[in-house]
């Protein structure tokens, strides 16, 4: 119990559960899923199907933020990849063969890598911060896209390729099943091998991970190259969706909610220690609440204040400072030292362990008694 | 373990003025789940430097933050000036003349000296700052220290000791009784200290009482009058500091009998056979604007110590030996053959080691467990595709946190929750998980507690009688002479001598440093 109210995922699982009993209440039909033709249907199968895209990105993100950067970019991606699939298609010479599918969507993903490759080189070779280095591709990269569709909107007709936006597989919409493998690839991947380890010492310190012989370069490297990847494939998933490419549209500000999901799911700005469950959690989050705004019938163009209003009030509760406020309220005074003995802490400190109220820092753990707001100490501070 | 607490030095003693400016007594904090402090005096007399002396942890910065308003204590009272009064905040304390200056500079580097030292309670008219009053203000506090500093010079252009001399001109542009000095001289070389002591010397016959933290016992005899020795958020006792010997403090400050350092027994040097191939060979090796070029042979089983002021190259020396900075001349030979070390991975393969002597910016990795840090270099050089499995993990991990001595004994606790003493260890258990076969420790005893410093050097010279080779690094010349067979003598970024660890003596190294007849 007592690790389950310290998970930082408490609150955004909290918020996530309000959320849905609020729907459920106004709508009572939300939680339904009925079998149609073979395929889910449903409110909540929305909610996973349109979260998919953003999920994806998010994931990317997680990773990028964890090496201590941020990547802008991934909303021009998203219209990048989504301009060059549809554009190969209609040139193909047969454009709704699944040939012409398959090659379209390799067309996408090289371009994304090589876009991913450039974002890396800026901020691992060069040294740029990673927030000016996106920038530059997410300014440039809608007008590659414009470039790449001529200003217009390309519509296409392939089966294979809209499968990607509306096809099921064992019912399960299409976009649910990829954002789904990808997650778990990544997931084995990061832990089940050092990646992640190694991924969040450079995070954390990149200079000690120098030292310490990690290949800082190649991982953030490796971590932009994924995040332009991830945001390819969600790129080709809302272009099949709406089977057209629509290079002004496509993922603008995708790459906000991204960014909010990662945080929302606990992952620090700072770099470091990441979460993805966390980011999953975050999705899920922002996608609801936009289906919310649908189902309660409040105009579509007011979702960006109603988003705003949650995640404040998510973040509100994971501050460190309110937190500590919340458990002084709860417990007024510390309880009195068992008269036994001191407990296994302060036995700990006694016998030349690392002390409380350390010379050189005081753990994060003890909080001054009354903290004024001045200790600064810990994580408080930090975060 | 414990020692009954000695009685307060006699206040009537010759030497000890009438009545302390500050008295705290039976002062108790308690953190969540264990007392910090536990009923603690300490007395400031005007006119006084006072050290306070502990190991990590015994409680000095605790007992410094319940004087200085930062946390309020359980029990106890302070007593300023003849009333009792607690402080609630840092202002409230300076506004009583309780003046802090912290280990780290905390100032604005991007401001003027003059905007640092009235910072917050600038000289107004008519609403806004009146830059002439500040400037005169400024002049008049570094003319009553005799330093010589550009008022209108941009603080950050100055080299850290001078920045440290600004912080306590702020500290005492206030009308300060109290002066209290938080580990001042970590960062500053021989020289820099002097200087800072010379001020300190001046405050004192001014007549403000100091309170002196430092981890050197040279400076604690050398300026302090008083002392308070804490253990374990306890009082041990307080003494005039003539009249307390230094084993006896060492003594009193760790609780036994020490392993004295002293004592440590000296590992035998170890004669290199005059056809063997070093380890390690440089000719010449050197870096532009760092380090003139440097010839340097390090042996099989054989510890190298550089010794130096800070500044000297003997830092800048051992990045270059471990290519974490990339050399701009000279031949480096490992074991005979020809090396170029352009990244650290590469001094790596080669099975060299380096631990920084900026354990926080370049070792620790605060937000990863003890394990995680222990196993980084040997992850990093098996790739991130082969996890070192858990078993053999769990093994390696326990088997070092024993071997150190690692507190606490537990692997999943954040490092940088880890006191600086132990963080060491785990750094130096990072680099022995990999088996170098030369260690460069650059300064791997500093700002760590007396216990933990006899530790690491006790190992450092079984890894040598073990055939490792080892360069050390330390400003403290006593610790190199000890422990080093050979002595490399760096001065002004030149190599200006090299000795025989086993005949030469601190007094040797420090007339080659003072006079630096380059050879």
């Amino acid at each position: 119990m007592n690790r389950l109210t310290r998970s930082p995922l408490l609150w955004p699982l909290l918020a996530l559960a309000a959320l849905l009993l609020f729907n459920l209440v106004v709508n009572p039909g939300f939680f339904a899923v009925r079998i149609q033709d073979g395929h889910l249907f449903g409110s909540l199968v929305d909610v996973l199907k349109n979260a998919a895209p953003t999920l994806l990105i998010a994931i990317g993100m997680t990773l990028v933020i964890a090496s201590r950067g941020i990547d802008l970019s991934v909303g021009a991606v998203v219209a990048i990849a989504g301009a060059i699939a549809c554009n190969s298609l209609v040139s193909a010479p047969d454009p709704t063969s699944a040939g012409a599918a398959v090659v379209a969507i390799s067309t996408a993903l090289g371009v994304a890598l090589l876009l991913g490759a450039w974002n890396g080189l800026l901020v691992s070779v060069f040294g740029i911060q990673p927030i000016i280095a996106t920038l530059v591709l997410m300014t440039a990269g809608r007008g590659i896209a414009m470039l790449i569709t001529d200003g217009q909107i390309i519509t296409v007709d392939n089966d294979t390729y809209g499968w990607l936006g509306g096809g099921h597989l064992l019912g399960i919409p299409a976009q649910v099943v990829v954002a789904g493998l990808i997650l778990l690839t990544v997931a084995l991947l990061t832990r089940r091998t050092a990646l992640g380890m190694l991924l969040e010492a450079v995070g954390i310190n990149p200079e000690a991970a120098r030292l310490a012989g990690v290949r800082s370069r190649s991982i953030v490297w490796t971590v932009y190259v994924f995040a332009a990847l991830a945001a390819a494939v969600a790129g080709l998933m809302i272009s099949a969706q709406v089977t057209a490419a629509d290079a002004n549209r496509a993922g603008l500000f995708i790459e906000l909610d991204a960014i909010l999901a990662v945080v929302i799911g606990g992952t620090s700005l700072a770099g470091g220690r990441y979460s993805l469950t966390g980011t999953v959690v975050g999705a899920l989050i922002l996608q609801t609440l936009t289906t919310t705004v649908y189902t309660v019938g409040i105009p579509p163009d007011m979702t960006t204040l109603f988003k705003a209003l949650v995640v404040i009030v998510v973040f509100l509760l994971q501050a460190p400072r309110l937190r500590a406020v919340m458990a002084r309220r709860r417990r007024p005074a510390p309880p009195p030292l068992p008269s036994g003995g001191l407990p296994d802490e302060a036995a700990a400190v006694l016998t030349g362990g690392p002390a409380l109220g350390d010379d050189e820092h005081t753990p994060a753990h003890a909080p001054a008694p009354t903290a004024s707001g001045t200790t600064g100490s810990g994580r408080g501070a930090l975060r | 373990m414990r020692t009954t607490p000695a009685g307060p030095a006699d206040p009537a003693a010759p030497g000890a003025p009438s009545r302390p400016v500050v008295e705290m007594s039976g002062i108790t904090i308690e953190f969540p789940g264990v007392k910090a402090l536990q009923d603690v005096d300490l007395r400031l007399f005007p006119g006084e430097v006072h050290a306070l002396m502990g190991e990590n942890g015994a409680g000095k910065s605790t007992l410094i933050k319940a004087l200085t308003g930062v946390y309020s204590y359980d029990s106890g009272t302070v007593t300023v000036g003849g009333t009792e009064r607690g402080f609630s905040s840092p202002a409230e304390a300076q506004a009583a003349g309780i003046s802090t200056v912290y280990q780290e500079v905390n100032l604005c580097p991007n401001l003027s000296v003059t905007e640092n030292i009235v910072l917050g309670r600038e000289p107004r008219r008519r609403g806004s700052i009146d830059r002439r009053a500040s400037r005169t203000r400024a002049r008049a506090v570094l003319s009553r220290l005799h330093l010589d500093v550009d008022p209108d010079s941009t603080l950050g252009t100055h080299p850290i000791a001078v920045q440290q001399l600004v912080a306590i001109a702020r500290a005492v542009d206030t009308d300060c009784r109290v002066l209290v000095l938080d580990e001042p001289t970590s960062s500053l070389d021989a020289g820099e200290v002097a200087e800072l002591f010379r001020v300190v010397r001046a405050l004192r016959d001014s007549g403000v009482a100091i309170l002196f933290v430092s981890h050197f016992l040279d400076q604690v005899y050398e300026i302090s009058d008083r002392m308070t020795v804490l253990r374990n958020g306890q009082l041990v006792g307080e003494h005039r500091t003539a009249d307390l010997p230094r084993l006896r403090l060492v003594q009193e400050m760790i609780g036994r009998e020490l392993a004295t350092l002293e004592d440590l027994e000296r590992a035998a040097a170890h004669p290199v056979p005059s056809d063997a191939v070093p380890r390690l060979s440089g000719r010449g090796i050197g870096r532009t604007g760092a380090l003139a070029p440097v010839d340097l042979d390090v042996h099989a089983g054989r510890v190298v110590g550089l010794a130096g002021l800070l500044g000297s190259g003997r830092t800048e020396l051992t990045r270059l030996l471990f290519g974490a900075d990339r050399a701009t001349s000279g031949e480096l030979r490992v074991d005979g053959r020809p090396v170029r070390l352009r990244s650290p991975r590469q001094a790596i393969a080669h099975r060299i080691a380096f631990s920084s002597e900026d354990r926080k910016a370049e070792g620790v990795v605060g937000d990863l467990t003890v394990r995680d840090n222990l196993l980084l270099a040997l992850q990093a050089r098996r790739g991130w595709l082969r996890p070192i499995p858990r078993r053999t993990g769990d093994e390696l991990v326990a088997k070092y946190m024993a071997a150190l001595d690692v507190r606490p004994a537990d692997p999943d606790a954040l490092l940088r929750n880890l006191s600086g003493g132990n963080q060491q260890k785990v750094l130096l258990a990072r680099w022995l998980l990999t088996e170098p076969r030369l260690l460069l420790l650059d300064e791997p005893t500093r700002g760590i507690d007396i216990g933990a410093k006899a530790q690491i050097q006790q190992l450092v010279a079984q890894l040598a009688a073990d055939g490792m080779s080892v360069v050390f690094v330390s400003a403290e010349l006593e610790e190199v002479v000890r422990i080093c067979d050979q002595v490399v003598v760096l001065r002004d970024r030149h190599k200006v001598a090299e000795l025989d660890g086993a005949t030469s003596s601190v007094d040797d190294v420090v007339d080659l440093i003072a006079r630096g007849g380059r050879s």
